[in-house]
């Protein structure tokens, strides 16, 4: 049972999972080594206690609002707005402590772990955001800290292995399978069979096995709740349509839930199409996958004809995974939201034209959600005139990406000179 | 070819028959190659495996240790497929010793539950070990194992409750494997003080057999284990033995052979 924070317990919705956890019957679930049921099953019922607990309820809402700055605002990007035609609203969780979404699922996560008595956490990451954000936890809540990460990774992003050593984590390079993301997670569960009496796994995004799915979502749904109550407030409207990029989806669905319920909302999810679904080089799970198990739960993934997964492929690393969260695959396959590829080259466009109309440089995780809701906004604003509104959860800030930026548009001492692509930037700019 | 499958359990029958544990090794498909692991699981046989575990080879295998993972990904990189896997069980069970595949869930949904279960069984197989499935999410592969008469194989932990225990030895057939250290696999020093006390609360619910697995790698492993449990399973050892020696398979075979041996010794000499 889910609820929504601080209120008292109400009916299950549909696109919610059963006490099982799947969701629309199908999803989701808990495909795991039996060694893992029972601190799986301890969390659940942990989770559940406390978030019907107002006291673990008022806690983790001071943490958020004093240590990572939360609600975050909900701003009218004017000049998007122009090019668009509608009125485009930014979620500003790159503006929250660490830089993204990220921090209120491990402050949750983090908070639960204490209640439950644990003194350890063990946490994967891909580019290193969720391992920088979970160090970062664990060292307010003086919690031991062990992030597994690809040795692929670890090369690509040594910035945030330093980070993340610097906040007291342990960084340990995976060198099994292909060295990503995915051998990551394996690990850490590895870990976590054998360490479950005292550590906790902070699980990175909505997905694996129940009850991660719902869980993440109920500690990143803030962000849905205040985009909803502050669109109201300031505009005395719902929003047209709400967008955020799907990885494994926390951001998305932090999000999402607080419209499900708005028939008149249109949702929209925005996968990573790397060099387009086409090239076979992507990562956009939910539109070119197909439904198989993988980390513990039934939902979209890239596998070949065997069921072997298949390495995904994103400019983006945070999105950068053969899975998505199982609630996903439920709004998709239920028809109650619609998920787009993006690809890196579209994505790296939004993230310039973002920088040069409103100074703000996001990350490109994000970027894939501008670049999808821009053509949204677009067709809604043909459809319902300048007032109609789009929300878009620009998820977390790009200060993290410029190593891949300066590659990607020739900037600074870049081998080569400045990329075509601004030029076309600065003409949408100037229209 | 129609294969007679075997049930796990005349494998266990005849060990009990001579009052001792029965041995129960493990390799994957398809590793060093296809007919390499033929070769080697019949030799397994012939030097006094009772039963054979064959691993589908899969890219995510999250309860599995370092050695079993690069077996299972030599195997991959070398192309071995879900269909392979059919043709290594067909020439083991072939020798009339019960034959398991253990395998985690996706590859067989993605083959079809139903179409594995007929193909398993007409290929001889016995019957399935399933690490990342557990009954209670597993309805679809116990409806397709009872329709096929194969085994399930379910695993029980030292973490799991009194509960999970009966219901996993209800929906078990053959037997049930018992997980031996809080851990993945592969070969420990000593073994588990949790696998004793763990196979008394199988035993306490039922008959069914209970084969302890993780961490065994010797004769005189295997004979502590042998003290308490139906049956000792040995992977990884197995494993390691033909990573020692590649590219060349007959010292391979041979030291499969005498690692066997030394086994099947143990399970003899454990008091039952």
């Amino acid at each position: 049972m889910s609820q929504v924070m601080g209120q008292p317990a109400r009916q299950r919705t549909r696109y919610e999972a059963d006490d099982r956890g799947y969701f629309g019957e199908t999803w989701g679930g808990r495909f795991m080594p039996e060694a893992l049921v029972a601190a799986l099953d301890e969390l659940t019922d942990a989770w559940q206690e406390a978030m019907a607990d107002e006291s673990f309820v008022s806690e983790f809402e001071r943490v958020l609002r004093e240590y990572a700055g939360t609600p975050s605002m909900l701003y009218h990007a004017e000049r998007l707005s122009e090019i668009a035609g509608a009125r485009v609203l930014l979620k500003r969780e790159d503006l929250n402590h660490t830089g993204a979404h990220k921090v209120r699922n491990v402050m949750g996560q983090a908070l639960l772990t204490k209640r439950m008595g644990k003194t350890r956490v063990i946490a994967e990451t891909g580019a290193g955001q969720h391992g920088v954000a979970s160090a970062t936890a664990a060292a307010w809540f003086d919690l031991d800290c062990t992030v597994y990460m690809g040795a692929v990774d670890t090369r690509r992003q040594a910035l945030n292995v330093a980070r993340m050593q610097l906040l007291g984590a342990t960084v340990i390079p995976v060198e099994s399978g292909s060295a990503t993301l995915k051998d990551a997670i394996n690990e850490a569960l590895r870990d976590w069979v054998a360490s479950v009496d005292h550590t906790a796994y902070l699980f990175g995004t909505a997905a694996g096995p129940h009850p991660f799915p719902s869980m993440v979502r109920d500690f990143c749904r803030g962000i849905g709740d205040e985009a909803r109550a502050q669109c109201l407030e300031q505009y005395g409207v719902l929003p047209d349509a709400v967008a955020a990029c799907v990885g494994g989806g926390s951001n998305a669905i932090g999000l999402f839930t607080a419209f499900l319920e708005d028939e008149g909302v249109e949702i929209h999810g925005f996968e990573p199409g790397g060099d387009g679904v086409e090239t076979g080089r992507h990562a956009a799970t939910i539109h070119a996958g197909e439904a198989g198990v993988l980390h513990g739960a039934r939902t979209y993934v890239l596998q070949d004809e065997d069921g072997q997964t298949i390495e995904s492929h994103s400019i983006s690393a945070g999105l950068d995974y053969p899975g998505v969260g199982p609630q996903h695959s439920w709004l998709a396959a239920s028809g109650r939201a619609s998920y787009t590829p993006v690809t890196d080259a579209e994505a790296m466009q939004a993230m310039a034209l973002l920088s040069r109309t409103e100074g703000i440089i996001p990350a490109i995780e994000s970027a894939h959600a501008v670049a999808g809701a821009l053509e949204v906004a677009k067709r809604l604003g043909q459809e319902k005139g300048p007032d109609a509104t789009i929300i878009i959860n620009l998820s977390g800030r790009g200060d993290k990406d410029m190593g891949t930026a300066i590659e990607w548009f020739g900037l600074g001492d870049a081998e080569e000179g400045p990329d075509a692509d601004l030029e076309q930037v600065e003409k949408e700019a100037e229209q | 070819m129609t294969a007679t499958t075997t049930s796990t359990s005349t494998a266990f029958a005849k060990a009990r028959a001579e009052d001792r544990s029965a041995l129960i090794g493990y390799l994957p498909a398809g590793f060093p190659t296809v007919e390499g692991s033929v070769t080697a699981l019949r030799a397994m046989v012939e030097a006094g495996c009772d039963a054979i575990e064959i691993g589908l080879p899969y890219s995510d295998p999250v309860m599995d240790g370092p050695t079993i993972q690069a077996a299972a990904q030599q195997a991959l990189d070398a192309g071995v497929r879900t269909k392979d896997v059919l043709e290594v069980v067909a020439a083991v069970a072939e020798t009339g010793v019960p034959t398991l595949v253990m395998t985690y869930w996706n590859p067989i949904e993605r083959y079809g539950v139903e179409r594995w279960a007929a193909d398993l069984a007409e290929a001889g197989g016995a019957g399935l070990i399933t690490p990342d499935i557990t009954p209670d999410y597993g309805t679809e592969w116990i409806e397709a194992a009872d329709a096929h008469d194969l085994d399930k194989v379910f695993l029980v932990a030292p973490s799991s409750t009194d509960e999970r225990v009966a219901m996993t030895a209800r929906a078990s057939r053959g037997f049930v494997y018992a997980a031996a250290v809080m851990g993945v696999t592969g070969a420990r020093d000593a073994t588990s003080d949790l696998a004793g006390p763990l196979v008394g609360r199988v035993r306490a619910t039922g008959d069914i057999p209970v084969a302890v697995g993780i961490g065994v790698s010797n004769g005189d492993q295997a004979a502590e284990v042998a003290a308490y449990a139906d049956g000792v399973i040995v992977g990884s050892a197995f494993v390691r033995t033909l990573l020692d020696h590649p590219g060349d398979e007959a010292a391979g075979i041979e030291a499969l052979r005498a690692l066997t041996a030394d086994l099947a010794e143990g399970v003899r000499r454990g008091k039952r």
